[in-house]
C-alpha cells in the first residue's frame, strides 16, 4: 500500500545522453533539497504549535518563576518564530542539529545510539520479509487462481490488518511470558550491558566481533520477536509484489519461447522470470525497509526497544523540539535517499532510458 | 441488485447492444457484481462490512450490557455466559464495549475518507492536467508529507490539535491525502492525452468542466479500490493514536484505548486486550478483502 | 558480516533453544532494578528535582544532615558530626566529620561545603529556591555561607525560621556536598560543572555513577571506602522499565531483582509467588483533583463542596489503588510534622445533589478534566466520570501526556487537573506553602504555587502559613497546621483523595532494601543478595 514516488516521466528527447542525465540530476537534486527544506518548515512549525512546553522539559514541573523564565530565554523562545527557524537552518547546514533538552545530548549523538538499534530492527525484519515473503510470492504467481495463491493472499492480507501493537502484545504473552523461548523487552540482558564493546552500535554484531557469543545470542533472543513482528508487515508487502511482478513476467513472449525451447520449468521461474523482475523487486523491498523504519513507532513502544521510533515520540511528548527536528530530519532524508535511488535504478534498468 | 434476477432482467442487463446509457451503465456494474460473486474471498469481506454496518446500526439492542456503566466489583471477570469477552478494569463488559465500539470505528474511517477522498482527487487531478510549475508545485507538497512517518505526522497533528475523536480523524487525514494525490495525478497523465480530451478541448469545454466532467470520473474506481484498502490503515492507525492515549477520550470504547488499557493486565487477564485486537483485526480484513475483490473487478490492470 | 549472518540463518531455533538457559540470573554482588526512570532531567544535584534524579543523588552525595528513617525520620549527623544555632535561630555552626574522602580521593573539606552551597545557589536551578528562601543569592552567598576553618562551616539565615525548618531543607538533594576540585575541573564556560555533572558524579556518598543512559539505565558502583562503610552490593544497575506488567514479568522470571513501579493488579498476582516479597512505604505523594477557580461554576463554595462528596474514596481504594495508595484527605501526607488523619468526606450523592441545588445548579453542569493517559490516573478519572454523572455533571475526560496536561495546568487554562503533589523536602512548610499560599493571584506572578495553578484567591490563609514557618515552638507549630488543615479541607478547590504507598516487590534473595519517605530516602546500600 505504497505510493512509489516517481520521478516526473523524462521529457527529454534529442541531446546527448551526458546532457540528459545531467538534466535528470539535477533535478532529482533540486527536488530533494525543496523536499528537505519543505520537510524542515512543517516539522518546525508543528513542533512549534504543539501545546506542550518545552521549558518543562528543561526545568522540570516545580521549578520557581525565575528559574523558568532563564530556561526560556535559553532557548530562544522569546524570539519570533521565523527569526527560530533561521537560527535553526542555519544551523542544520554547519551539521548542526543542536542540544536535546530531554537527554541534554547532542542530538546527533543521541541519532548515532538510537539508529543502529532500528536499523537492526528494520533490517532483521526486512530479511524475514524477503526469506518468507519472496518465495511466497513466486509460488502464488506460479498456482495463479489456484489453492497456493488464495493462501499467499490471505497471508498478505492479514499483514496488513493486523495492529502491530496488538500482535507485539500477543507475541510477548505468548512466547516470552507463557512459554519462554524468547527473552523480554529490551535489547539486551542486564548481564551483558556494557560488557561488549560499542563499535558499531549493533549489538550483535559488537558481540560477534568482541567474541562474546553468549551476549550475542541473548541480543539475538531480544531481537528476535520485535524483528519478527515487523517481518509480518513485510512479508505481507513483499509477497504480494513478487506475486504481482512474476505474473506479469511469466506472461512474457521470452517466458513463452524459454518454455517452448524446453527449459525446465524450475528454470524458467528462477533463472529467467525473476532475473527480469529483480529491479522492480529491489525497489520494493527498499520501501518496505523503509516503511520498517517509521513503521518501527509502535513496535519500539512495545518492545522497550531504544530506537529511532521511540526516540521520536518521546522527543515529541516532551516538546523536545531539536530531537524532534533531528529525528524526522534523518527519517525523511532516508526516505527521500532511498526514493531517489530507487529512481536512477529505474532508470539504468529500464531500456527505454538505457 | 438482486440475486433472484429474472432471466429477462439478467438478458437486458448483459446485452451487448444496449439501447440506452442508462441501460450501458447498470450492465456494466451488473456484469461487475457477477465477477464479484465469483470471489468467494471479496463476498466474505463485503459480508464482514455488512456485520460491522449492522453492528454498528443496533448496537444498542446487540450488547447486553451499557458499554459505559461501571462495577467496580465485578472488575477483570474472565469471559462466561455472562460476559462474552470477560470484563475490564472498570467491571465493564468488554463485548458491549467493542459492539459499541463499531460505532466509533466506521464515523473515523468514514469522515476520514469523505476528507481526504475529495482532496486527494482534486490536487491529483489539478497537478496532473496542468503539468508544468503547478504539478512540481503540488507534488512536492506531497513529497514533503509522504517523507514523514505517518505515524510520527498524525502523532504530532494531535499533539497539536489536543487528543479527541476529531483531532484524531482531522491528523489522520492530513496524513493520508498524499498517496491518493499521486494516484489521481498518474490516472490524470494517462486520460488527459486521450483523443476525446482533446476533442473536448478544441470544442472549446472549460478546464474545470473538463476536470470535473470527465478527468475525475475516469479517475474513480482505482481511487474506490485506494480508498477500500485505505480504510484498513486508517482503522490500524486510528488504533495507534487510541493505543498511544491521543484518540478517543475515555470513556470511549475505542477498540486501539481497550487494547492500550489492557496491557496493564496483559500478563493475567488476557481476555481485556486480546478481544478489541481480534476485532481490529477481523474489521480491517474485511476492508482489505473487500479492496481486493474490488481490484479485480474495477481495475483490471 | 556474511559469517554474522550465516551463523543467524543455520542455528536460528538451536540459538533460541540455548538463549532461555542463558538468560540467567543477574551477578550475585549486582543488583537489578526495574524502574519508570524516564522522569530524569539531570544527575546534577543542584539541578535534580525529578523523584528518580533525586533518588540517584541521594545514594551518590552525603549531606550535612540526613534523616533516619529507621527512627520516625529523626535528624541524624551525616558529614556534619556536630551542629549549634544561636538563641535568635540565625546563625548556625556546623563541626565536620574529619577523614571523609571523595570518590575521587580528594578529602572533603569546609571548602567544598561553602562551594556546593554557592554552586546551588547561583546556578539557582529548580531545587535552588529550597536554599534560597533562607536568603541567600549569588551576592550575598559567600558572606552567608562561610568556613570558620578546615572542618568547620557558618552559616547565617535572614530571618529567624523555625530551625527544624532549616534543618530539614539542609536534608533535600539540592543541599548534597560536591567535590570542588573536581567540578571545577570540569567546568565549561562558567557553568559550574553543570553539563558535566548532568550525566556524571562528584561525591563522597556509597555509590559513584559509572554510566548513565538517559530512559533507559543508569548503572552505580560501589564506593569502596565510604564514611560509613562499604555498601552491601557492589553495582547497582536501574534499568527503565515502562510498563508494570513488564517489570512484574521480569522480577518473576529473575531477569531483575526488584520491580519498582507495580500497579494493584500486578501486586495482587506477584503475592500467591513464592520467588517474590513485597517491600513498601509511605510515600509523601499526594493525588488530587485541582478545581480552577476561574470557572465560574467551580468557583462556588457548594460546588466545590458537592464535587468533595461525589468522589467514592472507598471504591475506589479498594478496586482501583489498593495496596499502592491510601485514602488520605489533608494536604500534609502522613509522616509529616502536623499531617492529620480526619477524613471528612465520603460518597454522598443525596447531600451533594442538595448543594448543587442551592447553588442553582440542581441539573447539574459540564466540565472538563485533563488526565495523563496512564495508570492508575485514567481508571480513577473514568470513575470519578462515572458519579458525578449520578449527580447530573457530566464529566469530560482530556486525555494527554504528562507534559501537555501540565502546560495547561501551568497556564491555568485547564477546568479539572488530576495529578500528584510530592514534597520538596520533609518539612511540613513545602506542601502547606504550595496547597495555601498565593501571595499574588496575577497572571503575571512570582511565585506560582499550586493555589496559584487553580486562580485560588486567599490573603488570609497566605498569611497564616507564612507565619507558621517563623514558629520556632515546635509543638505551636504542629497546631498551626492542624487548623489549617482543617480549614483547608472544607474551603479548598483541592480534592486531595490519596496518599501514594511506594511499593517494590523483590526476589526472595534481597535483603535490605528500605523504602523512605521521600526519593531523597530511597537508599541502596543496605541492599544485598544471598
Amino acid at each position: 500500500m505504497t505510493a512509489v514516488t516517481q520521478a516526473p516521466p523524462c521529457r527529454a528527447s534529442a541531446p546527448g545522453r551526458l546532457g540528459r542525465w545531467g538534466r535528470a540530476l539535477s533535478r532529482e537534486l533540486t527536488t530533494v533539497v525543496i523536499t528537505t527544506f519543505g520537510l524542515l518548515l512543517v516539522t518546525f512549525f508543528i513542533a512549534r504549535v504543539v501545546p506542550i512546553d518545552p521549558v518543562l522539559a528543561v526545568v522540570g514541573d516545580r521549578a520557581p518563576a525565575d528559574v523558568y523564565e532563564k530556561a526560556r530565554l535559553a532557548l530562544g523562545l522569546d524570539k519570533p518564530l521565523w527569526h527560530q527557524f533561521a537560527i535553526y537552518v542555519g544551523k542544520v547546514f554547519t551539521g548542526d542539529l543542536g542540544t536535546s533538552v530531554l537527554t541534554s545530548q547532542k542530538v546527533v549523538d543521541d541519532i548515532r545510539t538510537v539508529f543502529p538499534a532500528t536499523l537492526e530492527l528494520a533490517t532483521l525484519g526486512t530479511l524475514i520479509g524477503v526469506v518468507i515473503g519472496v518465495p511466497l510470492g513466486i509460488l502464488a504467481a506460479v498456482n495463479q487462481g489456484r489453492w497456493q495463491d488464495q493462501i499467499a493472499r490471505v497471508v498478505g492480507l492479514i499483514g496488513y490488518s493486523v495492529p502491530v501493537f496488538w500482535i507485539g502484545l500477543m507475541a510477548l504473552l505468548l512466547f516470552y511470558a507463557k512459554l519462554g523461548w524468547v527473552a523480554g523487552p529490551g535489547r539486551i540482558s542486564v548481564v551483558w550491558q556494557d560488557i561488549v564493546t560499542t563499535r558499531t552500535g549493533v549489538i550483535m554484531l559488537d558481540a560477534a566481533l568482541d567474541g562474546e557469543w553468549e551476549a550475542f545470542w541473548d541480543a539475538f533472543s531480544h531481537l528476535i520477536l520485535p524483528a519478527a513482528v515487523l517481518g509480518l508487515l513485510s512479508v505481507a508487502y513483499v509477497s504480494r509484489m513478487t506475486r504481482s511482478f512474476m505474473i506479469g513476467e511469466l506472461q512474457q513472449q521470452y517466458v513463452i519461447a524459454a518454455r517452448v525451447k524446453g527449459v525446465s520449468e524450475a528454470a524458467v521461474i528462477w533463472r529467467h522470470a525473476l532475473r527480469n523482475a529483480a529491479v522492480p523487486l529491489f525497489t520494493v523491498i527498499a520501501l518496505s525497509y523503509m516503511h520498517l523504519l517509521e513503521g518501527s513507532v509502535l513496535t519500539e513502544t512495545i518492545f522497550a526497544w531504544p530506537g529511532l521510533g521511540r526516540y521520536l515520540t518521546n522527543a515529541l511528548l516532551n516538546a523536545d523540539m531539536n530531537a524532534v527536528l533531528g529525528g524526522t530530519l534523518v527519517v525523511g532524508v532516508v526516505f527521500i535517499g532511498v526514493n531517489l535511488l530507487t529512481d536512477i535504478i529505474g532508470r539504468l534498468a529500464d531500456p527505454r532510458v538505457r | 441488485m438482486s440475486d433472484t434476477s429474472s432471466a429477462g432482467l439478467h438478458a437486458w442487463l448483459i446485452s451487448d447492444s444496449p439501447t440506452s446509457r442508462r441501460q450501458a451503465r447498470l450492465g456494466q456494474l451488473y456484469r461487475q457484481w457477477l465477477a464479484f460473486k465469483r470471489n468467494p474471498m471479496a463476498v466474505a469481506g463485503l459480508a464482514i462490512i455488512v456485520l460491522l454496518l449492522l453492528a454498528a446500526a443496533f448496537a444498542p439492542l446487540i450488547a447486553p450490557f451499557d458499554p459505559l456503566v461501571q462495577a467496580l466489583d465485578k472488575r477483570l471477570l474472565p469471559p462466561s455466559a455472562v460476559n462474552w469477552f470477560g470484563t475490564d478494569a472498570l467491571g465493564r463488559d468488554i463485548f458491549s464495549r467493542i459492539v459499541h465500539g463499531t460505532r466509533i470505528t466506521l464515523v473515523i474511517v468514514l469522515l476520514v475518507v469523505v476528507t481526504v477522498g475529495p482532496f486527494g482527487l482534486l490536487v491529483g487531478a489539478v497537478s496532473g492536467y496542468f503539468g508544468g510549475w503547478v504539478d512540481r508545485l503540488l507534488m512536492r507538497i506531497t513529497d514533503v508529507f509522504l517523507a514523514f512517518p505517518r505515524l510520527v505526522l498524525a502523532l504530532a497533528f494531535v499533539a497539536a490539535l489536543g487528543p479527541g475523536i476529531v483531532n484524531a480523524i482531522i491528523a489522520i487525514a492530513i496524513t493520508t491525502w498524499p498517496p491518493y494525490a499521486r494516484v489521481a495525478r498518474a490516472e490524470t497523465m494517462v486520460i488527459r492525452n486521450q483523443d476525446y480530451i482533446e476533442a473536448m478541448r478544441l470544442q472549446g469545454a472549460s478546464r474545470a468542466r473538463i476536470i470535473w466532467k470527465h478527468v475525475v470520473p475516469m479517475c474513480m474506481p482505482s481511487l474506490i479500490v485506494r480508498t477500500t484498502f485505505d480504510m484498513a490503515g486508517i482503522i490500524l492507525t486510528a488504533a495507534g493514536l487510541g493505543f498511544l492515549g491521543l484518540g478517543a477520550q475515555p470513556p470511549m470504547p475505542e477498540w486501539g484505548a481497550m487494547i492500550s488499557a489492557g496491557r496493564e493486565q496483559i500478563f493475567d487477564q488476557w481476555w481485556v486486550a486480546t478481544f478489541p485486537g481480534i476485532a481490529i483485526c477481523i474489521v480491517a480484513l474485511g476492508f482489505n478483502l473487500l479492496g481486493d475483490g474490488l481490484r479485480d473487478v474495477m481495475d483490471a490492470r | 558480516m556474511r559469517h554474522v549472518a550465516k551463523l543467524m540463518a543455520v542455528s536460528a531455533f538451536a540459538g533460541l533453544m540455548t538463549t532461555t538457559a542463558v538468560i540467567a540470573q543477574t551477578p550475585k554482588d549486582t543488583v537489578v532494578m526495574a524502574k519508570q526512570i524516564d522522569d530524569i532531567i539531570t544527575l546534577d544535584p543542584a539541578e535534580a528535582f525529578e523523584f528518580s534524579g533525586v533518588e540517584v543523588g541521594a545514594n551518590v552525595y552525603d549531606k550535612l544532615i540526613n534523616i533516619d528513617i529507621a527512627k520516625n525520620n529523626e535528624l541524624i549527623p551525616d558529614l556534619a558530626e556536630s551542629w549549634t544555632v544561636s538563641p535568635d535561630n540565625l546563625t548556625y555552626t556546623f563541626k565536620l566529620r574529619k577523614g571523609v574522602k571523595f570518590h575521587s580521593g580528594n578529602p572533603l573539606t569546609a571548602a567544598d561545603v561553602v562551594y556546593s552551597f554557592q554552586r546551588a545557589v547561583t546556578l539557582n536551578k529548580s531545587p535552588g529556591f529550597i536554599l534560597r528562601q533562607f536568603g541567600f543569592v549569588a551576592e550575598n552567598v559567600l558572606e552567608k555561607v562561610k568556613a570558620v576553618d578546615e572542618n568547620t562551616v557558618q552559616i547565617t539565615v535572614s530571618k529567624p525560621f523555625a530551625p527544624t525548618f532549616f534543618y530539614n531543607c539542609l536534608t533535600s538533594g539540592v543541599a548534597a556536598i560536591v567535590d570542588s576540585k573536581l567540578v571545577k575541573a570540569n567546568e565549561k564556560d562558567g557553568d559550574w560543572g553543570n553539563g558535566w555533572l548532568k550525566l556524571n558524579s562528584a561525591g563522597s556518598g556509597a555509590y559513584k555513577v559509572r554510566s548513565y543512559r538517559p530512559n533507559e539505565q543508569y548503572t552505580l558502583d560501589a564506593n569502596e571506602s565510604w564514611y560509613k562503610g562499604a555498601p552491601k552490593s557492589k553495582r547497582i544497575v536501574v534499568r527503565h522499565v515502562a510498563e508494570p506488567a513488564s517489570q512484574r514479568l521480569l522480577v518473576e522470571k529473575g531477569d531483575v531483582d526488584i520491580a519498582r513501579n507495580l500497579s494493584k493488579d500486578q501486586l495482587e498476582a506477584v503475592k500467591s509467588n513464592d520467588a517474590i516479597k513485597i517491600v513498601q512505604g509511605d510515600k509523601g505523594y499526594i493525588l488530587y483533583l485541582g478545581l480552577n477557580q476561574k470557572n465560574p461554576n467551580l468557583a462556588k463554595p457548594e460546588v466545590r463542596e458537592a464535587l468533595k462528596l461525589l468522589v467514592d474514596y472507598a471504591s475506589i481504594e479498594k478496586n482501583i489503588l489498593e495496596g499502592t495508595y491510601k485514602g488520605h484527605e489533608s494536604f500534609l501526607p502522613q509522616g509529616f510534622l502536623g499531617a492529620i488523619s480526619d477524613k471528612p468526606y465520603s460518597l454522598n450523592v443525596a447531600k451533594a445533589k442538595e448543594l448543587l441545588a442551592k447553588a442553582g445548579l440542581a441539573n447539574g453542569f459540564t466540565v472538563t478534566m485533563d488526565t495523563r493517559s496512564v495508570a492508575p490516573i485514567t481508571d480513577i478519572a473514568q470513575a470519578i466520570q462515572a458519579t458525578w454523572a449520578q449527580a447530573g455533571i457530566k464529566l469530560e475526560i482530556i486525555p494527554g501526556d504528562g507534559k501537555q496536561t501540565l502546560t495547561k495546568y501551568r497556564a491555568r487554562t485547564h477546568d479539572i487537573y488530576i495529578g500528584q503533589w510530592g514534597p520538596d523536602y520533609l518539612d511540613p512548610h513545602t506542601n502547606a506553602e504550595t496547597f495555601a499560599i498565593n501571595e499574588d493571584n496575577g497572571e503575571e506572578a512570582k511565585s506560582k504555587t499550586l493555589a496559584w495553578r487553580n486562580a485560588w484567591d486567599i490573603p488570609q490563609m497566605t498569611k497564616v502559613t507564612q507565619g507558621a514557618v517563623l514558629e520556632s515552638d515546635a509543638a505551636k507549630r504542629k497546631t498551626t497546621y492542624e487548623g489549617l488543615q482543617r480549614d483547608h479541607q472544607k474551603v479548598s478547590p483541592f480534592v486531595i483523595m490519596f496518599q501514594q504507598i511506594e511499593v517494590s516487590a523483590e526476589r526472595k534473595n534481597v535483603n535490605g532494601w528500605v523504602i523512605g519517605p521521600s526519593s531523597d530516602t530511597n537508599r541502596y546500600a543496605t541492599i544485598v543478595k544471598n
